[in-house]
Order: structure tokens, then C-alpha cells, then sequence
């Protein structure tokens, strides 16, 4: 080519650099996350225990965690811990979404109304987020604290002292009373993050198609309905499987809510399944086989967020054209 | 005709009216439960434990801030407890150590990654972009059984460089950079410098990086705070008890789970002592940060 056009020097190429620019990252990422992810499949399929840990035992540790064995006590229990922490995953993050997205979608809404301004909307975001930044661990100490079982937690000694109960009530020990604590602590936390991302949704919408509306005369709840909800859908299905996948890693707050030694059942979410069997019992092969199923989860929420981005964003964009 | 239009503009007024007051009260009622725990927190820890059991929750501070601040530094008190296992200053370096080294590598091999993808054209460039969306979405906690045995076999168990090097991979950090690299870094300031005989590396370093710079800020706010608050991986990793290396949050849960420690002004002292840091910074850059979360989710 260079030569039939008569030129004599060499184009110069640059493709080496961006292989050097990128490699670091690449490197990295197999050392600590790819190899750890191998490393975790290949646990998945060995011994349990300390016993034998590198005994293959084939899908066994599957086998165990979904559907226990008839007549193994040990493989049964296991069933039922590993299907009780995916419950309690489900329960604990269905409820915290459900919370945390109507009052996010409400806020957005409002603040970016244009028609009714609201005083402060700056502040109000300020204080909003803030609850996310806080460590995690600290809250779960702080609320802990605030609904303590005795009578010295600071809503029972509230409650006594109105005379609205006669002994205290024990918020963490009770099953229903310690998953809507989490819910609302999981809420409580992450709904101004979850604003924030609707809110930039809401302003990517043409004003113009609100003032057209107001000028047709559609109310407030129609035009929630059929204008806003349509075109905030991609953001919003990226809001829900995000949160999805969040939520299947939900630890500190279920781990670390607890008073005494031992974490609450009701609380064990899959991520604490996990981490008590390589943590506290080091059965590999169950943390192991489990992480894997979660990853598969995962992945197949990962899948669908692209699934529905690609395809919900087009009709949105001709919207927009016209 | 003159009159009942302003009538109903009379009506509508009205009615925007009592629907601000509505949505005001809603926003105020909101603060109040965004801030009351921390404030009863804050309160708490300026209390004597006695104070707090007898009369519960109060609004203004008690005078036992100090004192409690000393009991939580004195070994003599429990056999020692306070001080076995919670030192405010060791736990902010440990925390200050990891979480400063993590936003700096972060943040610049994100960017250097971010580089490298917008700048050249390469094979694999293309299946390098679609690698790092695809593996967004991977959980920490999915790999970690096989990465703690790892380490373990590596001898890195109880060490911080698998807390820190780890952040050199940040696929979500380089993400948002090539979002912004695309949309507004002039790839010609690049041809110019490369003209003037500017090596690439130097031109990344002296000429790009200084244009990221306050882009990467919040992204930078965001990698620290996360990995400041981050209790899962240095718990899971850090296993010899040492209180030389245990993190913040580390500390606290120690004190919060040890239900023998039963003077309620020095346990909400350590709750506040780990949220303060975090709570000042975001308070000192609030106006970035609340811009700044939306930017990286929204275009995906």
C-alpha cells in the first residue's frame, strides 16, 4: 500500500500503547478476581470440612444445598439453612425496595416538579443522601442501639415511659420485627441514593411534553402515569435489577444486627450463608457451591439489564425526536 | 367573564399552594428521619450511661462527653476491653492507610484504563470494552470464598495488600471515565502533543490527567468513602485479631457485639467516633457528591 502511493516512511503505530495503558487493569482483575472466581468454582466441587479438602466429591455440595439428601441429617440441615438465608434474602430485599422506591419516585417527582417549587429542594437532597455514606457497620451499631431488646434501648425506654407497652419488646429477637427493622434500615439508607438516579432520569425528559400536557389539561396522576412512568422505565428497570443484585450481597446490616454471640436466623441472608461457612465453620465446599449460584443469579439479572435497556430505549428516543 | 377567570386563578393559586405546604411538611418529616439517629447518637455520647438509663432518650447534650471519651482510652476499666479493642487513632490510619491508597489507584489506573480504551485503536479493544461492562455486576462476595484461599495460600491473610491492590480494578470507576472521556476529552489535544514530540506516557500524565482532574474528584469522594465503610473484605481477611490492623468498622462491631460492655455513653462514643470522619467530609463536599452520584448510572 505505502509503497504504491510513492510514500517512503512508515505509518506509526500506536496499538501497543493501549494494550500497555490497559493492562494493568487486566492483570489485576484475573489475579484478584478471575483466579478467585475459577478458584471458587473448582472449591465448589471438593470435600467440605477440613477433614478431606481435597477430595472430590463432584456435585455433591449442589446436591446438598438445594435439595439435601434423604436420611443425612447434616446434608438436610444444610438444605434447609441455604434455602432459608435465599428466603430471607428475597423477604429482606423485597421489602426494602418496595419502601425505598415509592418514596424515591415521590421525592423525584417532586423535586423536579417545575409547576410547584419546594423550599430548599438543595438541603433536603443534602440530607437525604446522607445515611449512604455512613458505614454501614456503625449504623447497624446505632440502630442496634436505638431499638435495643432491654429496657435500656432507646425506643423501648421511650415506649415505657409512655406507658404504650408494660414490658420491653425485643425488636431483634422478634422474626417479623427484626426483618422490617432491616427493611427500613436498608430503606432508610439507600433511598436518596435511589432519588438521585431517578431525578436525572426525570431531567433528561423534555419539559415541553409536560407543558403540552398541562395545556391538554391532563392531571397530575395522568401525567405521572402515562408520561413520566413510560419514559422513566429504562432507568427504572436498571434501578430494580441494580438494587437486585445489591441485595443479594446484602451483609453488614443482617450480619452485624444482632445482641449476644450468635447472628439471628431470621436475618441470614445468602451473603452471610457464605461467609459464616468460610468464616466460622470453613465448609469451602458449601460457601463455595453457593457463591456459585449466586453468581449465577448474577449474572442472569446482569443479562437482563442489558435486555431491557437495549430494548426500551428506542421507542423512548423517537418519543424525544418527535 | 373577567371575574371567574380570577376566580379560578384564585382556586388553582390555592390549590399549588396547599400542595407545596403538603409536599414541605413530607420533605421536613423526612429530614427529621434521616437525622434523628444521629442526632440521638451524637446526644448519647455526651451522656453518663446512668443518665441514658434512667431517663432514656434525650434532646440536649450532657456534660459526660470527656469523661466517656477517657473511659473508652482507660485500661484499667473492664480488665481492659475498651482499649483491647477500639483505638480511635489506630483505627483511623488503618482506615486512613487503605482507604487513601485504594482512591489513588483507583482513580489513576481508571483513568490510565479509561486512556488506553478511548485514545488507541487496538484488536482487542473492542472486546476489552464489552469485558469490563459485562463485569460490572460481579459481586465481591460471589469470589470470595475462592479468594480468601487463595490468599491464604499466597501467605496474604492478615496483610493490606489484598485490600489495596485489588482497587487497581474498578470497572465501574472506568466505566463512568470512558462515558466522560467520550463525550468531552478532544482526542486533538493528543495529535498536537505527539507533534511537539511529547512521549504518550507524558502526554497522559502532564496533559490528560490534569483536564480529568476535577471530573475524577467525585469519583475519587465515592472511592473513598466506599472503601472507609467497607466492612466485608478487611473482616474477612484480617483474621488474627491484631487491634494493629483491625479498620474502623472493625473496631466497632468488636465493642457492639460484645454485649458485656454495658456503659451505653462509651458504645454511642465509638458508633460516633467511626461516622465522623465520613460525615465531615461528605458534609464539606455535599454539593459534589449529590451531582456527582447520578452521573456514572444514568447513560447505561
Amino acid at each position: 500500500m505505502q509503497a504504491a502511493t510513492g510514500r517512503t516512511h512508515k505509518m506509526i503505530s500506536y496499538a501497543k500503547y493501549g494494550y500497555i495503558f490497559i493492562a494493568p487493569f487486566f492483570i489485576v482483575y484475573a489475579f484478584f478476581m478471575i483466579y478467585p472466581l475459577i478458584n471458587t468454582f473448582i472449591l465448589s466441587f471438593k470435600e467440605n470440612g477440613t477433614e478431606h479438602p481435597e477430595l472430590w466429591v463432584g456435585l455433591q455440595n449442589y446436591q446438598y444445598l438445594l435439595f439435601g439428601e434423604a436420611g443425612n441429617r447434616n446434608a438436610n440441615a444444610i438444605q434447609s439453612q441455604f434455602l432459608n438465608s435465599l428466603g430471607n434474602t428475597l423477604i429482606l430485599w423485597a421489602g426494602n425496595f418496595v419502601v425505598q422506591v415509592i418514596l424515591s419516585l415521590l421525592l423525584a417527582v417532586w423535586f423536579s416538579d417545575v409547576r410547584i417549587k419546594i423550599k430548599g429542594t438543595g438541603f433536603f437532597k443534602v440530607v437525604m443522601y446522607l445515611p449512604n455514606i455512613i458505614t454501614a457497620a456503625s449504623v447497624a451499631g446505632m440502630f442496634l442501639m436505638l431499638f435495643g431488646n432491654t429496657k435500656y434501648g432507646a425506643v423501648n425506654s421511650l415506649l415505657l415511659k409512655w406507658d404504650l407497652i408494660l414490658e420491653p419488646f425485643k425488636f431483634i429477637n422478634d422474626v417479623w420485627s427484626s426483618r422490617i427493622l432491616v427493611m427500613l434500615i436498608q430503606s432508610w439508607m439507600w433511598f436518596g441514593n435511589t432519588m438521585l438516579l431517578l431525578m436525572s432520569g426525570i431531567f433528561g425528559i423534555d419539559p415541553s411534553i409536560y407543558e403540552a400536557a398541562e395545556i391538554d389539561g391532563s392531571s397530575g396522576a395522568n401525567t405521572f402515569f402515562r408520561i413520566t412512568m413510560p419514559i422513566l422505565k429504562p432507568i427504572f428497570i436498571y434501578v430494580f435489577i441494580t438494587s437486585m443484585i445489591g441485595g443479594l450481597q446484602m451483609f453488614d446490616i443482617p450480619y452485624l444486627l444482632h445482641e449476644g454471640r450468635t447472628i439471628r436466623p431470621s436475618l441470614e441472608t445468602s451473603a452471610v450463608f457464605i461467609y459464616q461457612n468460610f468464616h466460622k465453620t470453613f465448609n469451602y465446599g458449601y460457601s463455595a457451591a453457593a457463591s456459585m449460584i449466586l453468581f449465577a443469579i448474577t449474572a442472569i439479572l446482569g443479562v437482563l439489564i442489558y435486555r431491557f435497556n437495549t430494548d426500551s430505549t428506542a421507542p423512548v428516543k423517537k418519543r424525544k425526536a418527535k | 367573564m373577567a371575574d371567574s377567570y380570577n376566580n379560578s386563578n384564585k382556586a388553582y393559586r390555592r390549590n399549588l399552594m396547599i400542595h407545596s405546604t403538603i409536599r414541605l411538611i413530607v420533605c421536613i418529616l423526612l429530614t427529621i428521619i434521616c437525622l434523628l439517629p444521629i442526632y440521638v447518637i451524637l446526644i448519647n455520647s455526651t451522656r453518663a450511661s446512668s443518665d441514658i438509663i434512667e431517663s432514656g432518650i434525650s434532646f440536649l447534650p450532657g456534660a459526660d462527653f470527656f469523661n466517656n471519651f477517657s473511659k473508652l482510652n482507660d485500661p484499667t476499666i473492664e480488665n481492659g476491653v475498651y482499649t483491647k479493642t477500639y483505638n480511635v487513632l489506630i483505627g483511623y490510619r488503618n482506615s486512613l492507610i487503605i482507604s487513601g491508597c485504594s482512591t489513588i489507584l483507583t482513580v489513576f489506573f481508571s483513568a490510565l484504563t479509561a486512556y488506553g480504551l478511548t485514545v488507541y485503536d487496538f484488536k482487542l479493544k473492542k472486546f476489552a470494552t464489552g469485558f469490563i461492562l459485562a463485569i460490572m455486576m460481579i459481586p465481591m462476595q460471589v469470589v470470595s470464598t475462592g479468594f480468601l484461599e487463595f490468599m491464604a495460600e499466597i501467605k496474604l491473610l492478615d496483610n493490606y495488600l489484598p485490600l489495596i491492590l485489588p482497587a487497581i480494578a474498578a470497572p465501574a470507576v472506568v466505566f463512568f471515565m470512558l462515558q466522560y472521556m467520550k463525550s468531552s476529552f478532544p482526542l486533538d489535544i493528543v495529535e498536537a502533543a505527539r507533534i511537539d514530540g511529547c512521549g504518550e506516557f507524558r502526554t497522559f500524565m502532564q496533559i490528560s490527567l490534569p483536564i480529568f482532574k476535577p471530573a475524577f474528584a467525585v469519583q475519587a469522594i465515592f472511592a473513598f468513602v466506599t472503601s472507609w465503610n467497607n466492612y466485608y473484605t478487611p473482616s474477612m481477611l484480617l483474621v488474627d485479631g491484631d487491634l494493629n490492623k483491625k479498620t474502623m468498622p472493625m473496631m466497632v462491631s468488636a465493642i457492639l457485639s460484645n454485649d458485656k460492655l454495658t456503659d451505653y455513653g462509651v458504645r454511642y462514643l465509638t458508633v460516633l467516633l467511626s461516622i465522623l470522619p465520613v460525615v465531615i467530609i461528605y458534609l464539606a463536599l455535599s454539593k459534589f457528591i449529590v451531582k456527582g452520584v447520578a452521573l456514572g448510572a444514568v447513560k447505561g
